[in-house]
């Protein structure tokens, strides 16, 4: 065989053992088109591309591993704090090692109360993360000196990416860039870990705790696992905003961004990995488009979207997809 | 011979006449506004938005020659990353002129960088905290700064209302702290003592206030200086006063205006007579242009409508919008305006007298000591005091982050 | 402060979180559905009860009782017509659709209202203080207290002693069991969803005065509903009673004694609890 036969066979084995698909490469050339063709909506697009990345670490987690949290802003929160407070504090500032201390800080956090709460299950798992994250929310209050309290810290200023790239106050660009760069390195990192034997695994752990427990896998060790993995990947996510918007406050740790990124998801249509893109997408853009042109009567919109979705979806609008998909192959399998 | 030499004043003068006429055409001015119409803050929004309407319905000629037109954009929550993206599409998507509105000091922390960045000076119709003035020279305030009040009472509860001891009950954010250290300052200062300083939960939900309440009737202070969010806590406020009985065992309950906010006021009924507050306006200011105001409020909003202080502020930024429109003639440099801004007086402002404080760009305005009252049938402020001229005393003593 | 106060006060909180969340729990235990809509529910009722009052000038007890009736109608309609769909879909799916619900409830009061607080005016029976001999205390207070220990005994007593009641304890505690007894449990659920929507519009009216009652109400209050029904045990009616005893006692105690930690206690309180039992206080252990 040829260099190039050879060369292109080594693809295409990469390709099927990946499974990677010929649409895959299209959000990340959506991404790009919006930046050349979209460049007044550059903020926006960095909000969004930053909660597609929160999303997609709680996919890990709700996903993958079945467990069910209205905590994890604690993590986004947790991330974004240590790079502000790094900044304003200790004079740390350039960005990249910034968010790897977000990932640790977050990480941990993840670790030290996943070992404790994943004990439990269901409604109390669920009020478990919930307290944790108010608990953290509180104390981020009542240190307000460190950390600005419910005003936050502003006035951050972050030294340029790899420095050759300094922050765009005004226009996005630089920020645009780089947290799509971010999110495809971590997405990379996640699709790699839910098609690995682990996230089969984890899969397993979902669909039948009984029966994964009853063959012998480790099953608590397998989820906060997980769930450190997911803590840090959210801590990122959460650096990435306070370097991004130059500011961080109260509000990264809140029941409206934990709860906001959990609709989302299931919007989206979970443990699909690509529903964390199109459930934030839809429900972002939706909602920039509705409040300017109807501004009470966005949350009716919202509303009413969700209410179809859930009653008419088995699992969000990648679900409808899936569905349809199905309905259309139907026929010609006669 | 009939030469172009004998055409030219022909041509001159059309030249002339045409120059004038390109002149004379209205030059829009576009006005960025963004307020949080929906979410919590949503009332505060339509308050302010009011006031923006009535300024240019009652006063159509201040703005000479320019036409003006309003972009509202919704900033959603005091969260900051929403108004942030807000005020950027403003700036790059709707080129505006000038950006407005700003309800929320975390909103206002968050956005300040981009009108630096920018170059569009921001008139901020709300926002209380200090030191706000100081992130850019592309900011002035017309609203107030958390000191005016909050000093100018901790001054008057020592000489005027003639107490020694006082308790500060605060909702716990940066308001909240402020107010209370404006208040301690300045009631220290003329020989008071603060004997307990009570954190009441967040400005997010309306706590019961009751324990609060009692831990401060237990310490038996002259005075009760209570800081809460206008809008339903300051409900909640005067009904645990009156609950608990704090009347009846001798203890004033004092605060900024916030806690009798006009539209508020009817429902807390006869449990907020007794009640002294400090603040820049209320509904019952004896002047004519605020009685203007009001009945032209009532006329189109409705008869138990009523403008309060941030419908005021609304108004007020609008006239400081109309005077740079106008001294600028329509073409809105940065620089020019905020110059034109600095030492502006507005002597027809239904809180009276009010001017932009040329080295901060923050108000310098009156504020009024009120007792509340009832008279023929509903709750009435009785002013029983006016300070004059009052100055941001943060940034006047360079109190903490006010002096940076 | 004396301790007669503290725990009157917040006896009287935990009770006006007790009468909305006691449906909210019953629901979630029977048929293990999340109804994160419930605040909802609550919140429409509380605005029924002050526009009945407002533009019919009617008694306070007679638009509470106006309030359950029409709130328990549209809880059985919403029953039938939309949530009875989703008892087989996943946990998810229902957070999805009870959360686009409440959404639309928000915004559905907001267009119509206005986001402005709704006032409640009290009889005059109601304001003011009670001499109770040992203390003098607001009446307010002490009539929820009296509320909301009437309903718990009423309930209990209902649960225990009649026929209904046993079937809602059996499909609690074993749905599949009761169904392959005969019990109708679509029935059963039904009327146990409609009335505790008309008891969670009876709550909010009732404590308009110490909650607050205006569009963002439900989500406010959402959390607080939820560590009561997951403290006292999902399904327990004697629970929900307790824990929103202990949590509006404690919350109070620890108020007054250490403001500056202020709203973070409910908090620590509902973990150290979960840890302790993660089935709540009164709950059964699963599995």
């Amino acid at each position: 065989m040829s260099a190039r036969e050879l060369g292109l066979a080594a693809a295409r084995a990469l390709a099927d053992r990946h499974r990677l698909k010929w649409w895959e490469a299209l959000p990340w050339l959506a991404g790009l088109a919006v930046f050349f063709f979209l460049p007044s909506y550059l903020a926006l697009s960095t909000q969004l591309v930053i909660v597609i990345l929160f999303a997609l670490s709680l996919d890990l987690v709700l996903g993958y591993a079945g467990i069910v949290t209205l905590g994890h802003a604690a993590f986004f929160g947790a991330g974004a704090y240590t790079v502000g407070m790094l900044a304003a504090h200790a004079g740390w500032n350039e960005p990249l090692s910034g968010l790897a201390a977000a990932a640790l800080v977050a990480g941990a956090i993840g670790l030290a109360s996943g070992l404790v709460l994943l004990r439990t299950q269901g409604l109390t798992l669920l009020m478990l993360t919930l307290c944790t994250m108010t608990l953290l929310e509180e104390s981020a209050n009542m240190g307000h000196e460190y950390t600005g309290g419910f005003d936050g810290m502003p006035g951050l200023s972050f030294q340029p990416i790899l420095g050759l790239f300094p922050f765009d106050v005004l226009y996005f660009r630089s920020q645009y860039l780089y947290a799509l760069a971010v999110l495809f390195l971590c997405f990379v990192v996640v699709r790699i870990l839910v098609y690995s034997p682990f996230g089969q695994s984890l899969t397993g752990i979902r669909e039948n705790l009984l029966r994964m427990h009853a063959v012998g896998a480790p099953v608590r060790a397998r989820l906060v696992i997980v769930y450190t993995i997911s803590a840090a990947l959210a801590g990122v996510a959460g650096g990435l905003f306070t370097q991004a918007n130059a500011y961080v406050n109260l509000a990264t740790l809140g029941l409206d961004r934990a709860a906001g990124v959990l609709i989302m998801l299931i919007l989206g249509g979970y443990g699909k990995l690509y529903g964390a893109f199109v459930g934030a997408i839809a429900y972002m853009v939706l909602e920039h488009v509705l409040a300017k042109a109807y501004p009470t009567a966005w949350q009716l919109g919202i509303g009413l979207l969700l209410v179809a979705v859930a009653l008419y979806a088995r699992n969000g609008i990648l679900g409808i997809a899936d569905a349809l998909r199905r309905r259309l192959r139907a026929p010609l399998a006669r | 011979m009939m030469t172009t030499r004998s055409r030219l004043p022909q041509v001159l003068a059309a030249g002339v006449l045409a120059a004038f006429a390109v002149g004379a055409q209205a030059q829009t001015v576009k006005v960025g506004v963004k307020l949080t119409y929906t979410g919590i803050g949503a009332e505060f929004a339509q308050q302010i938005d009011r006031g923006m309407q009535m300024f240019m319905k009652l006063n159509p000629e201040a703005f000479g020659s320019c036409k003006i037109e309003i972009v509202k954009r919704d900033g959603k929550n005091p969260g900051g990353a929403d108004s942030k993206i807000a005020v950027q599409e403003l700036i790059t998507q709707d080129k505006v002129d000038l950006v407005t509105g700003i309800i929320y000091s975390g909103n206002a922390i968050a956005t300040a960088p981009l009108v630096d960045a920018a170059k569009k000076p921001m008139i901020i119709m709300n926002a209380g905290t200090a030191w706000i003035t100081n992130l850019s020279p592309m900011i002035a305030r017309v609203s107030f700064s958390m000191w005016h009040a909050g000093h100018a009472m901790g001054d008057a509860a020592a000489k005027t209302l003639k107490a020694k001891t006082a308790v500060v009950g605060y909702s716990d954010f940066p308001p909240g702290k402020d107010s209370l250290e404006a208040f301690k300052t300045a009631f220290e200062a003329a020989g008071g003592k603060v004997i307990d300083e009570i954190p009441m939960g967040g400005p997010a939900q309306v706590p019961d206030f009751t324990p609060f309440f009692q831990r401060a009737k237990d310490k038996k202070p002259d005075v009760f200086f209570v800081f809460v969010p206008a809008g339903d806590h300051a409900v909640g406020v005067v009904k645990t006063y009156a609950a608990l009985g704090m009347r009846q065992a001798g203890i004033k309950l004092i605060g900024p205006g916030d806690i009798t906010q006009d539209f508020k006021l009817q429902a807390m009924g006869k449990d907020a007579v007794g009640l002294i507050t400090m603040h820049h306006y209320h509904a019952d200011l004896d002047n004519p242009a605020n009685k203007r105001l009001v009945a032209a409020w009532r006329k189109e909003y409705g008869a138990d409508t009523t403008p309060d202080f941030m419908g005021i502020q609304g108004y007020d930024g609008m006239a400081a919008i109309a005077h740079v429109a106008r001294t600028l003639n329509c073409k809105i440099d940065p620089d020019k305006a905020m110059a034109a801004l600095k030492g502006w007086k507005f002597a027809d402002s239904p809180r009276g007298p009010i001017m932009i404080d040329p080295v901060t760009r923050d108000v310098v305005m009156n504020e009024y000591l009120s007792e509340l009252v009832m008279k023929d049938g509903r709750l009435y402020q009785k002013t029983i005091g006016t300070i004059q001229s009052v100055k941001d005393m943060c940034k006047e003593l360079k109190v903490g982050r006010c002096g940076k | 402060m004396d301790l007669i106060s503290i725990a009157l006060g917040g006896l009287a909180a935990g009770m006006v979180l007790f009468i909305v969340s006691v449906g909210l729990s019953v629901t979630m235990g029977l048929m293990g559905f999340v109804n994160l809509a419930h605040g909802g529910f609550a919140m429409l009722g509380g605005y029924v009860i002050v526009q009945t009052m407002k533009t019919w000038g009617l008694p306070f007890f007679v638009a509470l009782a106006i309030g359950f009736v029409a709130i328990a109608a549209l809880s059985a309609v919403f029953e039938r017509l939309l949530y009875a769909r989703l008892y087989r879909a996943s946990e998810l799916d229902q957070v999805l659709f009870t959360i686009g619900l409440v959404f639309v409830m928000i915004a559905s009061i907001t267009i119509i209202f206005g986001p402005e607080t709704q006032t409640v005016v009290l009889p005059a029976w109601l304001r003011g203080q009670t001499d109770l001999g040992f203390i003098r205390y607001r009446t307010y207070s002490l009539a929820i207290i009296a509320a909301g220990v009437l309903l718990v005994i009423a309930l209990w007593l209902g649960f225990e002693r009649t026929r209904i009641g046993a079937k809602i304890r059996a499909a609690v505690d074993n749905r599949r069991m009761a169904e392959s007894l005969g019990v109708d449990v679509g029935r059963l659920f039904t009327i146990t969803f409609a009335f505790g929507g008309g008891l969670a519009a009876v709550g909010a009216g009732l404590g308009a005065e110490i909650l607050g009652l205006d569009p963002q109400y439900p989500l406010r209050y959402l959390v607080y509903f939820l560590i009561v029904v997951a403290v006292g045990g999902m399904g327990r009616v004697t629970g929900v009673f307790f824990a929103a005893a202990l949590i509006g006692i404690a919350d109070f105690a620890l108020k007054i004694q250490f403001p500056k930690g202020g709203t973070m206690f409910i908090y620590a309180l509902t973990l150290v609890l979960l840890l302790w039992r993660p089935q709540g206080l009164f709950g059964r252990r699963t599995g």
